[in-house]
């Protein structure tokens, strides 16, 4: 009987580690890979890589405008999506529900269809959303969304923000209602209600929506490919790049596992720092 | 509760106009009467659907997506049934670090799985055939699977096991009777959830398909990289039409949010 969990994991343990942590491993093996226009890739230890991609500045550049831009997106997302996850929260049943998935359903449309509808609402200085601005007076002169870090922060908190929404959704499910009721029986302003009521317990799930989102966005791929063009370029761009166009695969590799360690380390430390502050929420 | 007031209200619609925006426009776009992209108003065509039938590449796209979003998803909701069972009943050593790895296809950025497969699925190879598709896919899946998997099997109530053992059942009998069963609707919206995750996922794919195995999504990306136009539109319509037809269907069957947040308001 002791060795029947072990039987029942073991298929789905030999697939992983065949084809997960293989694989994982021989791509960080690869980054220690020479590589030659004509030898191709040449199976030796050296540090070449490593050093082109630490020394070089357009390196710092492309990772500096990824975590750029993920931090961009997480705030969006973050300032308005808790505020629509909290209006939903509110809603009576049969819009609750009908709401809830139109905003959520998105999720599951694919991201290469939501994208595409971004490139068509820029499109140049004549495009819908320029237009849109223009007439109601917010801006003057026509923003350029095609081909910048602002329409990938546009686009990215597009698609990310269910994530968000669905992340403090979950939190508030768990906010009892009387609790705001008796604040405002004992005298709470609507703003003191919500600063010393809500948002405290939505926070957890604030927080655990904009790591989701964080980490989603910096690596993100098919919408700042689209959004940026063949020049504007982020990390996982960039490994793109390198591994299907200029086929220094050795190269990619590197840009993939630094983009992989550092957003790790991020993810690990955040989920520590927001566990620590919240243990007594959730303990 | 307190209801909604008129600020909130406004906030709500213009969210919802967000959320829509770019969704609503694709399909908008696709109904064009021009050969090049704009804003139907009073003539709208179907010309551009038409025009997908000439692109087979389009079509055996699809049908290559549709076979490996079910296949790869059967396959891991076998895998993720005893392994759900034996993770959601079971202390054994190793359990947690299991359980871990069988979710780290979620915590790793699909471009650095997509290298990865490539690079592996090259040496065996495999690069560019169904069979490396189907392997990746499987682990991207696997998540999505087991999750709902995991659900339904820690809810299950052993005491309806035990009582069909006190009656004379076998361990057998009990799996097939009784287990099996009560799993089902969990195992069944856990392969919907991973089918759809794979019919949409492109990141991982655009490295690892080969020229005849390209998959819809990743079809369409490298067909954009080149240019948009209005065929894109029409494919991309139509890709949504499934998409929210399948969410309607998924929604009525099991609750969308129970789906993606994993479990329901009695979950806690």
């Amino acid at each position: 009987m002791k060795t029947m969990p072990y039987l029942l994991v073991m298929p789905a343990l030999v697939l992983f580690a065949a084809i997960v942590i293989v694989p994982l491993v021989m791509t960080v093996v690869l980054t220690f890979h020479d590589w030659g226009q004509y030898k191709g890739i040449d199976p030796v230890f050296i540090l070449k890589n490593w050093r082109e991609v630490l020394d070089d500045s357009y390196y710092y550049e492309v990772f500096g405008r990824t975590f750029k831009i993920a931090a961009s997106v997480t705030v969006l997302a973050a300032v308005f999506g808790a505020p629509e996850a909290y209006i939903l929260n509110r809603m009576k049943s049969p819009w609750r529900g009908f709401f809830l998935l139109v905003t959520l359903g998105p999720l599951l449309i694919s991201v290469v269809a939501r994208t595409l509808g971004w490139a068509l609402l820029f499109g140049g200085n004549s495009g819908l959303v320029n237009k849109g601005l223009m007439s109601i007076g917010l801006i003057s002169a026509p923003i350029p969304f095609m081909f910048t870090e602002t329409g990938m922060v546009v686009a990215l908190a597009h698609v990310l923000m269910p994530y968000m929404v669905l992340a403090v959704w979950a939190a508030l499910q768990r906010l009892d209602p009387q609790i705001e009721n008796a604040a405002v029986a004992l005298g709470a302003g609507p703003f003191t209600v919500m600063r010393r009521i809500v948002l405290p317990q939505a926070m957890p799930g604030i927080l655990s929506g904009a790591i989701i989102v964080f980490s989603l966005a910096a690596s993100a791929f098919a919408t700042p490919a689209i959004i940026g063009g063949r020049r504007l370029k982020v990390a996982s761009t960039l490994a793109y790049d390198e591994f299907l166009n200029t086929l220094n695969w050795p190269l990619g590799a590197t840009v993939a596992v630094i983009l992989l360690v550092v957003l790790a380390t991020v993810v690990i430390v955040a989920n520590r720092l927001v566990e620590r502050r919240y243990a007594r929420v959730f303990g | 509760m307190s209801r909604n007031g008129p600020v909130a209200l406004l906030y709500h619609a213009l969210f919802v106009i967000f959320m829509l925006a770019p969704i609503v426009v694709v399909c908008w776009v696709a109904f064009t009467p021009e050969g090049y992209l704009s804003f139907p108003t009073r003539h709208w065509s179907l010309r551009w659907f038409y025009a997908i039938a000439r692109y087979p590449e389009f079509i055996s796209a699809f049908w290559q997506s549709l076979v490996l979003g079910a296949l790869s998803s059967a396959i891991a909701v076998g895998l993720s049934v005893p392994a759900a069972l034996a993770i959601a009943r079971h202390r054994f050593p190793g359990r947690e670090a299991a359980a871990a790895l069988f979710m780290s296809p979620l915590m790793i950025p699909y471009i650095v799985l997509g290298i990865a497969f490539l690079r592996f699925f090259t040496l065996l190879g495999i690069g560019g055939t169904f069979t490396g598709l189907v392997l990746a896919h499987i682990v991207v899946v696997m998540p999505f699977a087991l999750r709902l998997t995991l659900a339904s099997a820690a809810g299950l109530d052993r005491a309806v096991e035990h009582a069909a053992v006190s009656l004379g059942a076998s361990e057998w009998t009990v799996l097939k009777r009784i287990t099996l069963p009560l799993v089902v609707p969990g195992v069944a919206s856990g392969w919907a959830l991973a089918f759809i995750n794979s019919f949409d996922e492109v990141t991982m794919t655009v490295f690892i398909a080969g020229p005849g195995t390209a998959t819809l999504p990743v079809r369409m990306f490298l067909y954009i990289q080149d240019n948009i136009d209005p065929l894109v539109t029409s494919v991309s319509a139509c890709v949504i039409a499934i998409t929210v037809a399948g969410l309607v269907a998924l929604d009525r069957a099991y609750g969308l949010e129970r789906l993606l947040v994993g479990r329901g308001h009695d979950g806690r």
